[in-house]
Formats: structure tokens, C-alpha cells, sequence
């Protein structure tokens, strides 16, 4: 399948953008994320009353700037795809703020829900459930933008232009049903349908992961092309740390609920300076059979996110805990070298209590 | 792989022409086209391939896991027994006892109903005809085996009250209750989480070591062959397109489609550059194109490769299916190049 980039191109620069591009000032984030906290009821008992509450995600910050690509990793039950959720507000977060282009997201003086989604797209990891079987793959397409009140031919032109964008012929792709593809094409048409909206911003949650090694470097490239013809920037969820190291910009950690570390790719590949992220880096299968892996950089599973410890989250399987680290939770603040690296790690801050802190 | 250095001892698996078609009334798939191989003792073999390449169905076949529309030809041995000819009673005791799996989904493979320690000495009864008593201790040294902590306890624990490393755990001690000769594991790595991920991989290595068994690992990922396989086998369409050592294979692949998966494999590319790719997508198994399988997607491929289908070439302990190669596994297309 070849990919159509030079088309792309093309038909990228052809396309009408929506008057809020000049908004994007530099300097200005394209989304900005505060105080986010979500916690899930564990319903039981008697009267069916919350027993307990999943942290999913525990009062996160952070910002993505106009045409950067942030991935966030972690491993499940670490609330990266929760994030992804409450951005697009597909679940409503319990408080905390989401900011796109500098207006707040669901508030009176701020941007609706309905206007945000249009600039802001997602594709999920399942290709064949998050199609409708029963509509044409073209329908499929045109069906954001016929909600949005555009006229039936329009939206259908619309659809072909981005089929034809994402490297499959419109002619002979759209009257197709979703039964009829294979993986990596239906994960092609989930791209073309969240491009048919014309978004800035397009989150990615494991996007490729479900995809065979062959499908996944194809698409990975679809979306570099993307990227640079429409002038996108990209919320990337994943676990596999091999695509976000090639794919990011930036590189955000959590650990049940919380971001453990943020810095730009190189630095959290190169010099990681949370405990956490070390041992993931380390968890990697080696690519060399002649330096295989000999003793595993942590053990056990990620606690559960119902309770979890108290101060530090991953103090309970890091080689650095103190008392300090039960008592205190970290805040993410730079680390001790570098300014733009953030790491929650009490044995990483200068001028922390950590180095007087009984083991 | 007939040209191995031949092993002190014989072989505990062997295959031979394995061929699996899955028939129905309007369809008839090839899924497995002329698989050959032996396995010994203390041996692991990666079965490395994408979905539909036929290296789960391969696997199964050697416990006969598979459905009523599969028919099966060729010829597997399994610990001296003849896996197509045995009946029923006879299939019951070769699973667990001479041929064990692990299975990629714990959660599923599990029964949510009966605690893990029942589970696991359930299938030591049933083999060995010992007392719930005897079985039960077996049970406790199985989970000490595969580093369970606090195991007296963990033998109560139904598996949704297990973490997935865990269950995975359980999943290997009943796979290894009963001893056996050979252990399947079928993507044992692929639901879990990073950390967990290399945590099984390395109690995998280490009980093989100890105990001897001969493994078959099936998967997708180039890195969990890197870390357990001693041979890889990369099947495509139904066949090994190439075998050989782990080492040879990962630094010199031969066969164009190991090639090309070794470079589709993101790892530590820079930033930015594009990444290879292999043109298309695996062929339908309905519609095999003729000839070498892989030929459509092929960057080297001529007219010889869409005429005949290759056949094995040997040389210093690998195979390579590839017209390309000569018998003595010389590449013919780089060594005309001028």
C-alpha cells in the first residue's frame, strides 16, 4: 500500500482551516491540563454505596505546545488512557481544569464540549470496535461532520479527501464495510475519520499497538506525514517505549495516577532521573541475544490504584525509598541538573529532606 | 533442520511435514503449508511470525488443541508417541503430562471458580494419581518454584484476586505440576505489563535451565525471542521461511521478510528518520499468490519467485525458503552484483 504523502501534501494545504488557527500564537500551549483528578466509585455493600474510589488519575498537570508530539506512557491502571478520557471529556473529570487554545473546556465563558471535539480528535486502540459495522466505510467518515451540520455531499467529499490523505483510494474504499478491511487499513480509516474534522490536536491511545510490526512502522509514518502536512500536534498513549522514543518530542510518566516524570525524549532516554522510569527503561526485552537481561529491574506488579501507598506511590518497590518517601509526597519539580525535566522524586531534589531522612 | 549437529540425545519433538487446513463448507484455508522440524531437550525454539502466519496453530497441533474443522497431515512425535494417531484417553494423557501450555491470557485460561491451589493439584491427581494431600504439598513447591510470595497463602486465592504477574505465575506452575517434557508457551508475555514482562521471561529462562524441558515460545515480539530463544524459526503464510541460532539470525538474517521485520521493528531509529517498511500486507490465506508466498511484498523478487514455490536451503545449521540463495545458502543476487 503505498502511502499518497505527496498527496497528502496537497491536499492539506487545499484544505479550508477553521478560523481559530490564527489563535495559536507562539508561545501560547495548544492545550494546558490542571489539578486533573478523576476517581472512579467501587460500588457494594448494602445499599450499592461507593466502598471505595480508584484513583485513576490524582491531580495531574501538564501543557502541549502547537505541533509537539507528548507521549504519555505507563503501565495499565496508571490512568494514561483515563487522561486521554477526560481530555476529550468522553468522561467528565471531578475537578480540575482542561484548557484548549487558552479557553476552558465545559464552562460558561469558556469553549463547549461539542466545539472542542471537532478540534480535537481521537483514534483508539481497537480499529474494528470503534467503527459501526453497519455503515459504509464513507458514512463512517462523513458522520462527524454531518453531526456538525454540514450538508450530506459536502461531508462526503470531505470523507474521500481524507481516505485519500491517510493512503487508500476513495474509489475503491468507500463503499467498503468495516468486515471487509484488514487491520491496518480500518486503522487508516480511524485516522481519515478523525482528520475529516479538520482537528489541531489528535490523541493517539495506542493507536498502533494492536497492529502487526509490518502495519505499525507503515502507519507510524502515515502519521510523521500527517503531522508535518497539517500542521498537527500529537497526544501519543502507548507502552511500548521503543515507538514513543521514536515518535515524541516529549515523554510524560505516570505511575497510578500520578506523573512521575516530564522531559523532553532525549533526557528521559538518556539521562532518566526518576527511579520509576529507570527500571521501565530497563524492563525492555534487549534486541541483542548476546546481552540478554539477567535479573529483572523490579519485581512484583504495580500496586493496585484503589489504595494506593501513601507519600511517594512507587516508594513500595523503589530501591531509594526513605522514611521521608512514606510520609511526604513528592512534587514534581525540575530535577537537580536540568530545568525543563520535572521529576517527583524526593531523592532528586536539591534541598529535599531525602539525604536527612532515615532509610 | 535435518543438517543439526546431532544431540547426545534424540529428539523429544518431531515434525514432519506438518500440514493444518481449516475446512469448512465454503472454505478450505491452508493455514499451516509443510512445517519440519526436531526439538531436544534443554532446547528453546521462537516461533516468530504476525498474526495469521500459522505459528499458534503449529504450537497447538502438537497437543492436538485445535478445532474440529482442522485436519491434520504429516507426521508429529511427541516423547515417543505418535500425536496424529492417539484417541482420546491417549490425547488426556500427553497433555500436562508430556506436553504442557502456557497461555497468552491468564485470566481466561484460569478457572474463576476453583482456587489456583485446587486447580494446580487437581492436574497432579489426575496424572499421577496421588492423594489431594500429597498434591496440595506438590502444589506449594510448584509455587515456590515459580517465586510466588508468601505461597501458603496464594494457593487460596481465587484468580481475579491475583495480579497479572501473578496469575501468570500460576499459569507456569500448573503448566509444570506434572513434569513435562515439553512446555508450549503461547505469547506468555503479551497481556503484561512492562516490568512484569521481564520478570516471567527471565523465570521462564531460569526454569527451563533447571528442569530441562525442551520450549517452544510463539511470538510476535523480536525482543521476547531475543531474551528466551536459543533458535527462531519466522513463519510466514503457513511456513518457516527461515530458521537458525538466535544470534546468526538477529545480526545476519538471510530470508527478505526477516529482513524486512527486523527493520520494521521500531528500535532506537533517530528521531524523524523515516522507517523501512514492508510494502503491503500478509497475504489471505484463501488466496495464496503463487509461488513464494512473501513474493508480492518482495523488493528482490523476479519471475522465478512467483513461478515456484522455494524450497529449503540448508547451510551451517540455518534454513533459508528463498530463491535468492543458492544450495550452499549463498546469496546469488549479491554476489553477481558488480
Amino acid at each position: 500500500m503505498p502511502l499518497h504523502s505527496d498527496m497528502a501534501t496537497a491536499h492539506g494545504r487545499d484544505l479550508p482551516r477553521p478560523a481559530s488557527e490564527d489563535a495559536g500564537r507562539a508561545g501560547r500551549p495548544i492545550i494546558a491540563v490542571r489539578a486533573l483528578r478523576k476517581h472512579f466509585p467501587i460500588a457494594g455493600g448494602l445499599l450499592g454505596r461507593p466502598q471505595a474510589w480508584v484513583q485513576a488519575v490524582d491531580g495531574i498537570d501538564f501543557a502541549v505546545a502547537p505541533g509537539e508530539t507528548l507521549s504519555i506512557v505507563g503501565e495499565s491502571g496508571c490512568g494514561k488512557s483515563t487522561t486521554a478520557r477526560l481530555l476529550m471529556h468522553l468522561i467528565v473529570p471531578d475537578s480540575g481544569q482542561v484548557e484548549f487554545e487558552g479557553e476552558v473546556i465545559g464552562e460558561r465563558q469558556g469553549i463547549s464540549v461539542r466545539d472542542v471535539r471537532r478540534r480535537m480528535q481521537m483514534v483508539f486502540q481497537d480499529s474494528h470496535a470503534s467503527l459501526n459495522p453497519r455503515l459504509t466505510i464513507e458514512d463512517s467518515i462523513a458522520f462527524g461532520q454531518r453531526a456538525a451540520g454540514v450538508a450530506d455531499a459536502a461531508a462526503k467529499a470531505q470523507a474521500r479527501r481524507s481516505l485519500d490523505m491517510v493512503g487508500l483510494t476513495p474509489s475503491m474504499f468507500a463503499q467498503r464495510y468495516p468486515h471487509e478491511l484488514s487491520g491496518g487499513q480500518r486503522q487508516r480509516v480511524n485516522i481519515a475519520r478523525a482528520l475529516a474534522l479538520e482537528p489541531r490536536l489528535l490523541i493517539l491511545d495506542e493507536s498502533v499497538s494492536a497492529l502487526d510490526k509490518s502495519l505499525e512502522a507503515q502507519i507510524l509514518n502515515l502519521l510523521e506525514d500527517l503531522k508535518t502536512s497539517l500542521n498537527l500536534t500529537y497526544i501519543f498513549i502507548s507502552h511500548d517505549l521503543s515507538v514513543v522514543q521514536y515518535i515524541s518530542d516529549r515523554v510524560l510518566v505516570m505511575y497510578l495516577g500520578k506523573i512521575v516524570e516530564i522531559a523532553p525524549v532525549a533526557d528521559i532516554y538518556g539521562a532518566p532521573s526518576h527511579p520509576y522510569t529507570q527500571a521501565l527503561l530497563a524492563s525492555r526485552p534487549t534486541q541483542n541475544p548476546r546481552l540478554r537481561r539477567s535479573a529483572p529491574p523490579l519485581t512484583g506488579d504495580p500496586p493496585n490504584p484503589i489504595s494506593p501507598p501513601s507519600g511517594c506511590r512507587f516508594r513500595t518497590r523503589c530501591p531509594l525509598a526513605k522514611r521521608i518517601c512514606a510520609e511526604r509526597e513528592p512534587s514534581l519539580a525540575p530535577a537537580v541538573s536540568h530545568g525543563g525535566h520535572l521529576v517527583a522524586c524526593h531523592a532528586r531534589h536539591g534541598g529535599s529532606n531525602y539525604e536527612a531522612s532515615a532509610a | 533442520m535435518t543438517s543439526e549437529p546431532s544431540h547426545s540425545k534424540s529428539p523429544v519433538v518431531l515434525v514432519d511435514d506438518l500440514r493444518v487446513r481449516f475446512v469448512s463448507r465454503d472454505l478450505d484455508l491452508p493455514v499451516v503449508s509443510g512445517v519440519s522440524f526436531a526439538l531436544h531437550p534443554h532446547e528453546t525454539l521462537c516461533l516468530l511470525g504476525e498474526s495469521g502466519s500459522g505459528k499458534s496453530v503449529t504450537m497447538r497441533a502438537l497437543m492436538r488443541l485445535l478445532p474440529e474443522t482442522a485436519h491434520l497431515s504429516g507426521r508429529i512425535v511427541v516423547d515417543g508417541q505418535d500425536v496424529l494417531a492417539l484417541d482420546e484417553p491417549g490425547l488426556r494423557a500427553l497433555r500436562g503430562k508430556s506436553v504442557a501450555m502456557i497461555f497468552q491470557e491468564p485470566m481466561t485460561a484460569l478457572d474463576p471458580v476453583f482456587t489456583v491451589g485446587r486447580q494446580i493439584a487437581e492436574t497432579v491427581v489426575c496424572h499421577e494419581g496421588v492423594s489431594y494431600g500429597a498434591a496440595d504439598r506438590r502444589a506449594l513447591e510448584l509455587l515456590e518454584m515459580v517465586q510466588v510470595p508468601s505461597a501458603k497463602r496464594r494457593l487460596a486465592a481465587y484468580p481475579h484476586e491475583l495480579s497479572g504477574g501473578l496469575r501468570q505465575r500460576m499459569m507456569i506452575a500448573m503448566a509444570l505440576a506434572c513434569r513435562p517434557k515439553v512446555l508450549l508457551a503461547d505469547e506468555p508475555t503479551t497481556a503484561l505489563d512492562a516490568t512484569v514482562q521481564i520478570q516471567i521471561l527471565l523465570l521462564l529462562r531460569e526454569l527451563q535451565k533447571e528442569l530441562g524441558m525442551a520450549t517452544i515460545v510463539v511470538t510476535h515480539d523480536l525482543g521476547v525471542a531475543c531474551e528466551t530463544a536459543d533458535r527462531v524459526a519466522v513463519m510466514y503464510a503457513g511456513r518457516f521461511v527461515e530458521t537458525g541460532p538466535v544470534e546468526a539470525l538477529m545480526e545476519a538474517p538471510r530470508h527478505p521478510y526477516t529482513l524486512g521485520l527486523l527493520n520494521a521493528t521500531v528500535h532506537g531509529q533517530s528521531r524523524g528518520a523515516r522507517l523501512k517498511t514492508i510494502v503491503g500486507a500478509p497475504p489471505d490465506l484463501a488466496a495464496l499468490p503463487p509461488g513464494c508466498s512473501f513474493a508480492p511484498r518482495c523488493g528482490d523478487a523476479w519471475d522465478t519467485c512467483t513461478a515456484e514455490t522455494p524450497h529449503a536451503r540448508m547451510s551451517g545449521g540455518r534454513m533459508v525458503r528463498c530463491h535468492k540463495y543458492n544450495e550452499a545458502g549463498l546469496d546469488l543476487l549479491s554476489a553477481t552484483a558488480p
